[in-house]
């Protein structure tokens, strides 16, 4: 690996003894504590420490959970129920888990912007944001399975939707559908089934998160200039400069957090998920949560079929495709320099961007009618726009800024300026 | 809609339907509510325990003949933060009903404060044929499964107020908009008409002096009756919210200072790294 800080020597005859078998303090010493860590992350870099924490709040009171939850269509309802009602803490513990998807989420969304505005996924860190991608579909795909199992009526219907979507695919769709769902229907087995799973795959991401961070720490960190690591001066030891900083983050994201818990537990969930689940009634509207809701709108703006691909099949191609793209995006995007700072044309078709994705998840919400459904092509047009068309042609016409020489310069250089103002 | 077999034709079928321009049975979704002040609002609320008392009142005499209360036991009306009840007092209630137990006397006996709020029906089947074929619903957790619609920006506001009371007022909203329909609209035989909801089975369950409330002072209307009995349902639906929310303000100082201390720690370690 590269960036090695090396500078571990064992303190006595055990630890001496433990390097030469297994360097697990060497390790430690190493990654958690020396990497040189570049001095000028601002705290947009702190939710990866907060998507962490968050990994850890989510399988800890998950476990829990688990020991009072009873998967089972006649009881689950119930069982959840006698969690908020009846178990020691169970309201608190169960109002964490259920904010607490939605609070990583918000983490997660800002983490990849981040990443986004500050061309995070550029060489030599493709495979980072790859494997960021890939947690942020397995991190949907588990919210999602715990979604339904509270089996209230937006549990049911929303588990009848989104796989419903896998029946548009040609041929090996309804066989897939049937598999995922244990039968013909959302029953019983989906319950099982999406229980199961949604306590396997947060342990997959535990694992592939440790790839994330692995292949973070081949490179290094990106920065704000954009500009890499040239020597020591640039770089500070992660601990205790950066376990510091994303520690206080932690806590101030706590304060949020704990606001829902506490006063508003169930704002961000759907008063529907109050009326046990039943097959023969449907609710008025069937939303998503508030996290899936820009890739509901993509599903949904496709109504018309395009040559011999069906509309609603279109529209499944369009939601997966909106997130298959974010794979090929280091190789969409040329443009040597990797901070938007530096980028006067990325700047305001980027902030377009965000400003699109909210809107797409405001439409996500609204019913498919009327001036909605144009808004919503609009809005899912300028997203694959973004990606196919705009980020290629800017790395052609655009003129970026002169970079900073070196991230000690450009740190010490603000100072500096700052310095001389006041 | 053609007949595909498959789940997903049903399904879009079903939501198209849904999003369909509402029809008249479905009035309630749109229509305006007016919001009450409710003494459990806010981050500071708590509920008010003779107004839940007049509620538990007002829902034992006028509605429990049709609905049940499947989560609420007994013991949960002497808890505190709640009606507050006196175990005796609670015990004796309990006792008034019984409940089949197959290793008692007889295969039947009294109740006990462990025991859940008793089933107005044996089956649904008997509730739905008591009721014209429909099924009176389970009301403890009507107040949670239920919201009012607000528009663009009110409801953004609700993440800062902490805005849950939406459900109360539903049933406060419900309950006190019984009306004449209005010209040209049919009401079909065994149903009932309501302002806010539209065509309604439930019959007007509340009148003026209907329910005798103890001692003087508050007003025997319908309003106050279901102000009070929305009052008891948002606590059947969440029982346990005044702890809840002391030991939120006991988590938030300790956050808030946490972070504070973090702060100093973090500029102290950063001090030289500028």
């Amino acid at each position: 690996m590269a960036n090695h800080a090396g500078n571990y020597t064992p303190g006595n005859g055990l630890e001496r003894w433990l390097d030469e078998r297994l360097p697990i303090v060497r390790f430690s010493k190493e990654h958690l504590m020396d990497f040189p860590t570049p001095r000028n992350l601002n705290y947009w870099w702190t939710f990866g420490g907060i998507l962490a924490f968050m990994l850890v709040v989510q399988i800890a009171t998950g476990v829990i959970l688990v020991m009072h939850y009873t998967p089972h269509v006649d009881m689950a309802f119930a069982s959840v129920e006698h969690i908020r009602r009846d178990v020691n803490y169970g309201r608190i513990i169960q109002g964490t888990h259920a904010v607490g998807a939605s609070m990583f989420f918000v983490a997660l969304y800002v983490h990849m912007f981040r990443g986004l505005y500050y061309g995070s996924y550029k060489a030599p860190r493709e495979i980072i944001w790859m494997l960021g991608v890939i947690l942020f579909i397995l991190v949907m795909a588990t919210a999602f399975m715990g979604y339904v199992l509270p089996w209230g009526q937006m549990s049911l219907w929303g588990a009848t939707v989104i796989t419903g979507l896998f029946s548009a695919i040609p041929i090996l769709g309804e066989p897939i559908q049937t598999l995922l769902l244990g039968g013909f229907s959302v029953a019983n087995p989906t319950l099982n089934r999406f229980f199961s799973l949604h306590y396997l795959l947060p342990f997959i991401i535990a694992a592939v998160v440790v790839l994330h961070i692995w292949a973070l720490h081949v490179p290094g960190n990106n920065n704000p200039a954009g500009v890499e690591v040239k020597d020591s001066r640039d770089t500070l030891p992660f601990h205790p400069y950066y376990t510091m900083k994303d520690l206080f983050a932690i806590i101030v994201f706590l304060i949020p957090f704990a606001w829902f818990v506490f006063f508003a537990p169930d704002i961000l969930g759907h008063a529907d998920n109050y009326i046990p689940g039943d097959p023969l009634i449907t609710p008025a509207h069937i939303v998503p949560e508030w996290y899936l809701l820009p890739f509901y709108a993509m599903l949904r703006a496709i109504d018309f079929d395009v040559l011999f691909i069906e509309a609603r099949l279109g529209g499944v191609l369009i939601m997966f495709g909106s997130l298959a793209i974010l794979f090929v995006l280091p190789w969409l995007d040329r443009s040597r320099v990797r901070s938007g700072t530096f980028r006067p044309l990325f700047k305001p078709f980027y902030w377009l961007f965000v400003v699109n994705f909210v809107a797409l998840a405001y439409l996500g919400a609204q019913p498919a009618e009327g001036i909605y459904t144009v808004l919503s092509k609009i809005t899912t047009a300028y997203y694959f726009g973004y990606f196919l068309i705009i980020l290629p042609l800017l790395s052609r016409i655009e003129t970026p800024k002169p970079l900073p020489p070196s991230i000690a310069e450009s740190v010490l250089g603000e100072n500096k300026a700052k310095a001389a103002a006041a | 809609m053609t007949k595909k077999k498959t789940l997903l034709g049903a399904v879009i079928a079903a939501v198209a339907l849904a999003f369909a321009p509402m029809p008249a049975h479905s009035a309630g979704d749109g229509t305006h509510a007016y919001q009450q002040d409710w003494s459990f609002s806010g981050v500071f609320g708590t509920y008010d325990r003779n107004q839940l008392r007049r509620g538990f009142q007002v829902f034992r005499e006028a509605c429990s003949s049709c609905h049940g209360l499947d989560f609420i036991s007994f013991r949960n009306l002497s808890e505190p933060g709640g009606p507050e009840y006196s175990e005796d007092a609670v015990r004796a209630l309990a006792a008034e009903f019984t409940i089949a137990d197959e290793t008692a006397q007889g295969g039947e006996r009294e109740r006990i404060p462990a025991d859940r709020w008793p089933e107005p029906f044996e089956s649904e089947q008997i509730a739905r044929d008591a009721n014209g074929g429909q099924l009176p619903p389970d009301l403890s957790l009507m107040a949670k499964a239920r919201g009012i619609h607000q528009d663009f920006p009110y409801w953004a506001f609700n993440y800062f107020t902490a805005y849950q009371e939406g459900g109360a007022d539903y049933i406060y909203n419900l309950l006190t908009r019984y009306s004449e329909p209005p010209e040209g609209e049919e009401v079909p035989a065994g149903l009932y008409y309501n302002d806010f909801y539209g065509t309604i089975a439930m019959p007007p369950p509340l009148s003026d002096g209907l329910i005798a409330y103890e001692g003087e002072g508050t007003p025997q209307t319908v309003s106050q009756y279901s102000a009070d009995v929305a009052a008891f349902l948002q606590w059947t639906a969440d029982p346990h919210m005044v702890s809840r929310k002391q030991m939120g303000f006991r988590v938030m100082i300790f956050l808030v200072l946490f972070a504070g201390l973090l702060y100093l720690v973090k500029r102290k370690i950063w001090r030289d790294a500028h």
